[in-house]
């Protein structure tokens, strides 16, 4: 086999119920492919915060998964307006979300620092006005 | 699979089964399939919980308990009850009442489970407290609930309160209070609970083969029922010869929100019927309820007086409980505290939905079982056997099921083959012709 298993999500932006509906899918794959607990765990919840993400700021976009037995990479993919100050975004409890958001128990300025705390690697690839490309990696 | 100990109370009459599909489509853990008209249990998928004993229309399936005739090598017989069974009967006045009746109907004596929940809340109450625990906690006292965790939850499992479920403290406890009445051994004594769950009757099968469980016996509450109701109509005043030693917050137990206001947190959560409690699990799996202290989750619709085995329904049960505690203190009297409440059991990860201990052809599998899932019609009917399409795809990329089961898909097959043999018939006529 020749590169393992790849899934493609395409993240609603509009609706935050359904946030998290990709990670769930993904975690039920890998408990079938008998992934350890503890790494499914730590790829759901960074992916979630990603998912989540997507939704406050970007409107949504793609989440390709690639599984391999030695690795589980979590690409994140959207075309919202970039992250102006990424070391800011890095630090725990910075956020730009809105009141709105903050009201629904979102943006408690979480996310990426999750995301770098519960994942091997983190890269970030993000342009102001063109979006903003987070590619996640759990090593087995 | 080839799991050891693998007995459930939860079984099928295969003789009464239609092979219809209400168990198949309710089972919330996906483990009945239907295979030449009659359906199947997974068991190592099954936890118990009795979703299809409730949903069946033609009664096919069943829980096993043990029957009343205990054994003569029993010298003394005590009936433990637990606390959902006080709300089954109509004419019961109060509480002293049923357990009298109980009695009558050819015990020893009785003894209250209700007390066994009461030592537990005491000891869950302390390690709250001393902060041991991992937050939100998790109850242990649903075996349908602990077994779920054990193959949907593997990250929960940490979380569940290491305590016993108060079945078996009160079974331990009343055996030691038989042992002191009448002196005898405590292997002559039987502990026989009256269940309203199949849940429990396996636990304490497979407790038993451990050699772990103070109760001897389980009996349906639906198999006394009669019964009791019987006795309970020909009670006087002078028949009843004891009353409740438990307080309202333990006898509360029973229905949903009882368990969880006991353990007098602020923060918490009492969830019942098995859909909700794995809709709160998913979300607590997310991390979602960091703020919650304790979780109260039953598997059954209103708590213990909703289980497969009561016969009343739980909206009437409940509210008859609720009656009956009116005039009952809190707090029962005092319970042994140095009964052991430990959890003795170890709760492990059972990986049942693992397609392969191959990781690279679970990865192939998973492939085909997207590819095969593309051509299904995605109605999730059941009429294939298996729950949904998705798990449909399973079942046939695991050699399971035929691709062919699908109706749809060979209803689309079959109209292939009419064109087909429509076309050819038209070009033979049509060389007849020239």
């Amino acid at each position: 086999m020749a590169d393992g298993l790849k899934l493609h999500f395409d993240v609603d932006g509009t609706d935050f119920t359904v946030a998290g509906e990709c990670s769930s899918k993904v975690k039920k794959t890998l408990k079938q492919l008998g992934f350890d607990p503890e790494l499914i765990r730590r790829v759901a919840i960074a992916m979630y915060e990603g998912e989540i993400n997507m939704v406050i700021h970007a409107n949504g976009g793609t989440i390709d998964v690639e599984i391999s037995p030695e690795s589980v990479v979590v690409i994140l993919k959207d075309t919202g307006p970039g992250i102006p100050d990424l070391d800011k975004a890095m630090q725990e409890g910075f956020s730009t979300a809105s009141n709105t958001v903050r009201e629904l128990g979102f943006g408690a300025g979480m996310g990426l620092p999750n995301m770098k705390k519960y994942t091997d690697k983190m890269e970030v690839d993000t342009v102001p006005g063109v979006g903003t490309t987070v590619t996640l990696s759990v090593i087995v | 699979m080839g799991e050891k100990k693998e007995w459930h109370s939860v079984t099928l009459d295969q003789d009464i089964c239609k092979g219809c599909t209400n168990c198949l489509k309710n089972c919330p853990t996906q483990a009945i399939r239907i295979q030449n008209s009659k359906a199947k249990i997974l068991k190592e998928r099954c936890i118990d919980c009795g979703v299809c004993i409730r949903v069946c229309p033609y009664h096919a399936k069943k829980a096993v308990t043990d029957s009343l005739d205990i054994p003569d090598t029993y010298k003394y017989k005590v009936a433990l009850i637990a606390p959902a069974f006080y709300g089954q009967f109509s004419r019961a006045e109060n509480i002293g009442m049923i357990l009298s009746a109980v009695r009558k109907m050819g015990f020893d004596d009785v003894f209250e489970v209700a007390r066994g929940a009461q030592a537990i809340s005491e000891r869950t109450r302390e390690l709250l407290e001393s902060g041991e625990l991992l937050k939100p906690t998790i109850s242990s006292a649903c075996p349908a609930v602990v077994k779920l965790i054990t193959i949907r939850f593997p990250n929960l499992i940490s979380h569940i309160i290491p305590l016993k479920a108060p079945m078996e403290i009160a079974a331990a406890m009343a055996r030691r209070e038989a042992v002191k009445k009448t002196g005898l051994k405590p292997e002559e004594i039987a502990i026989i609970f009256v269940s309203p769950c199949a849940a429990k009757a396996t636990e304490v099968r497979l407790a038993k083969t451990d050699g772990k469980s103070d109760v001897d016996f389980v009996v349906s509450m639906k198999e006394v029922y009669l019964k009791m109701a019987q006795q309970i109509g020909k009670m006087t005043e002078e028949d009843i010869d004891r009353g409740s030693v438990s307080g309202k917050e333990s006898i509360l137990w029973a229905v949903s929100g009882g368990e969880a206001n006991a353990t007098h947190t602020e923060r918490n959560i009492s969830v019942d019927g098995i859909d909700n409690v794995i809709r709160v699990l998913e979300d607590m799996d997310d991390e979602k309820l960091k703020d919650i202290d304790y979780i109260e989750a039953l598997a059954c619709p209103g708590g213990c007086v909703g289980g497969p085995l009561t016969a009343e329904n739980n909206f009437v049960a409940r509210s008859r409980l609720s009656a009956l505690v009116k005039s009952i203190a809190d707090v029962g009297e005092s319970v042994d505290s140095d009964i052991g409440a430990a959890w003795d059991r170890p709760i492990v990860y059972r990986p049942v939905m693992k397609l392969n201990t191959d990781m690279k052809r679970a990865m192939e599998m998973i492939m085909k079982i997207d590819e095969f899932c593309e051509n299904l019609p995605g109605l999730d009917c059941g009429s294939c056997g298996s729950p949904s399409c998705r798990c449909f795809a399973e079942d046939v990329v695991k050699g399971y099921a035929n691709p062919d089961d699908c109706v749809f898909r060979l209803k689309e097959r079959m109209l292939d083959f009419k064109e087909k043999y429509e076309k050819l018939m038209e070009e033979r006529s049509e060389q007849d012709e020239g």
